[in-house]
């Protein structure tokens, strides 16, 4: 039996401390976060509020027309369950502008294109309200490339990007996230009906546990196998992992100098704070 | 004897020499307003611990101003500093340096530079190749540095070599979550084999963590001071800023190692000629499968 830990207390502690201590020491002291009305935003947000206070979050939902309304409603008693600062902004009328233009865009296109357009409205409030854009990406889909790069994938610092979608589930549940919210299926809301496991074809609490096990405790493929799981589950996991490798990366610099940037011009980011 | 061994656990900021001896000096006018007459600051915080390309920039030389400010700085209280040290030939040490009364009295450079996981010490830092106990005031003293401990053949060096106390500045990074564990993993094993070294060596063990983040990475904190009898007799809180104060006796080295004069029976030649059989003779390759 393959237990991931979710020791809520002491993960509660450790990332509102990692929140504090990276938001303060760019000198800011507030946040901007996108409220999407499912369970990673919201767990954010609440780890966010309770790490800088309530009133220095900013939550945005950013709606298209379609989708779906609760979505909204469950961003909204997020938001009002945690205190904070609330703000709606539709994406409708830049999106419909843009894909007039190019009416033939297929869904992905579209849904991509909306996920990077609430990343521009996430930044821009970011400048308005001088508060950091906070990350609500899990380790699952980090490790699966199920987001979208430059979209939702976009952040200043993330307190989510190290734990599975089950600690997620576990964690909201300890902060008071709403119960429709973490009950809830999982869905990017791109389009009408989507929702991320028939999308990715296994389950969240399926595939954590393998992960787990591959990415944390390094089991080897046979080891895998002997625990139970299955060859063509493992091999198709690991094919998502190395194909969505790009996601996790800064864009590639062609070296010519003796010193390359994240090559050998290597400087941590919380350099000189 | 008896000593009021302070800790500062601290949150230096990376790369920020300057901000980081305000912090010491701070903390060195408050251990001594506090009675305390040792103070130990945890590794690299006079620097930061993920320097990576800025390690020479923050090394310090013999005559760096700042190594003269530190020196100052012990007239008022004898205190352990963590920095680089850089070498008249220009090598760079995860280093710490007991100051006492003016003086830099003692250097360890670190011998084990973690390089694995999300460790890259080798890749900045020459390596150390010394293990060896100094006089201080209150007696002999040993100066190991974090991943130093988790080779056990520097305690034991340390041991023989006569130190009553083991003082170890750390910059442990907090891993690894478990279930109904109020710490995390890495806090777990560090208060084991803590208490472990205190009581199978018959010395106390001065741990001195950091807390804050770099880039994500948080440090622990915790830091803690163990008696020989394996008791902790001073906690620091875990994961936050925060100043220790113990009274550590060093009589009770004295009482534990008449109750198991464990140390005494120590047979170092046998140790000896066993490493050196070892080191001549490869232990047998595994049979192939």
């Amino acid at each position: 039996m393959i237990q991931i830990p979710t020791n809520t207390p002491l993960l509660r502690e450790i990332l509102t401390g990692f929140v504090r201590n990276e938001v303060h020491k760019t000198g800011m002291s507030k946040a901007v976060i996108g409220l999407s009305g499912g369970v990673d935003s919201a767990l954010s947000a609440a780890l966010t509020a309770e790490a800088l206070g309530a009133k220095n979050v900013l939550a945005i939902c950013m709606p298209y027309k379609s989708s779906n309304p609760d979505s909204l409603a469950h961003a909204q008693m997020a938001a009002q369950k945690f205190g904070l600062e609330w703000l709606v902004v539709e994406i409708t009328p830049q999106i419909d502008a843009y894909f007039d233009r190019f009416p033939d865009a297929d869904p992905r296109r579209r849904g991509n294109k909306m996920s990077r357009e609430r990343m521009t409205v996430l930044y821009d409030h970011s400048a308005r309200w001088n508060g950091l854009v906070i990350g609500t990406s899990n380790k699952t889909e980090l490790l699966l490339g199920y987001g979208t790069l430059h979209g939702d994938m976009a952040s200043a610092i993330n307190p989510l990007g190290d734990l599975y979608k089950t600690q997620v589930w576990a964690l909201a549940e300890a902060v008071g996230v709403p119960a429709v919210i973490v009950a809830k299926e999982p869905s990017a809301d791109l389009w009408v009906g989507q929702t991320d496991e028939s999308e990715l074809g296994f389950t969240y609490r399926e595939v954590d546990k393998l992960l787990y096990m591959m990415v944390d405790q390094r089991c080897t493929k046979p080891e895998l196998m002997a625990l139970g799981f299955n060859e063509t589950f493992i091999d198709r996991v690991v094919l998502q992992i190395m194909t969505s490798q790009f996601k996790r990366r800064l864009p590639v610099i062609a070296k010519v100098s003796q010193r390359t940037i994240d090559r050998d011009f290597r400087y941590s980011r919380d350099w000189g704070k | 004897m008896s000593i009021r061994v302070a800790i500062a656990q601290i949150n230096p900021k990376l790369g920020d020499l300057s901000a980081n001896l305000n912090l010491y000096e701070e903390h060195i006018g408050r251990a001594a307003k506090a009675g305390a007459e040792l103070l130990l600051f945890p590794e690299l915080s006079l620097t930061g611990y993920f320097l990576r390309d800025t390690v020479p920039s923050v090394a310090l030389t013999a005559d760096s101003p700042e190594m003269k400010r530190l020196k100052d700085l012990s007239r008022e209280l004898p205190f352990v500093a963590g920095l680089v040290e850089e070498s008249a030939d220009h090598r760079f040490f995860n280093a710490a340096i007991y100051f006492e009364n003016g003086e830099a009295r003692f250097t360890h450079r670190k011998v084990y530079l973690p390089t694995y996981g999300m460790f890259d010490e080798q890749r900045y830092f020459a390596r150390g190749n010394r293990i060896r106990t100094f006089e201080s005031k209150f007696g002999r003293l040993a100066l190991l540095i974090c991943e130093d401990l988790w080779h056990p053949s520097t305690i034991h060096v340390a041991a023989l070599d006569g130190a009553l106390a083991v003082l170890c500045p750390s910059a442990s990074p907090l891993r690894g979550i478990v279930d109904a564990q109020v710490q995390d993993d890495n806090a777990r094993y560090w208060e084991m084999i803590n208490r472990a070294y205190a009581e199978t060596y018959s010395l106390f063990m001065i741990y001195g963590n950091r807390c804050g983040f770099e880039d994500g990475v948080g440090f622990w904190g915790g830091s803690e001071i163990v008696d020989p009898f394996g008791e902790r007799i001073a906690k620091a809180k875990y994961y936050d800023e925060d100043f220790l104060l113990g009274e550590v006796s060093l009589e009770s080295v004295r009482r534990k190692r008449t109750i198991s004069p464990l140390l005494r029976d120590e047979d170092i030649d046998l140790t000896i000629n066993e490493l050196m059989r070892i080191r001549e003779r490869p232990a047998a390759k595994p049979r192939k499968k």
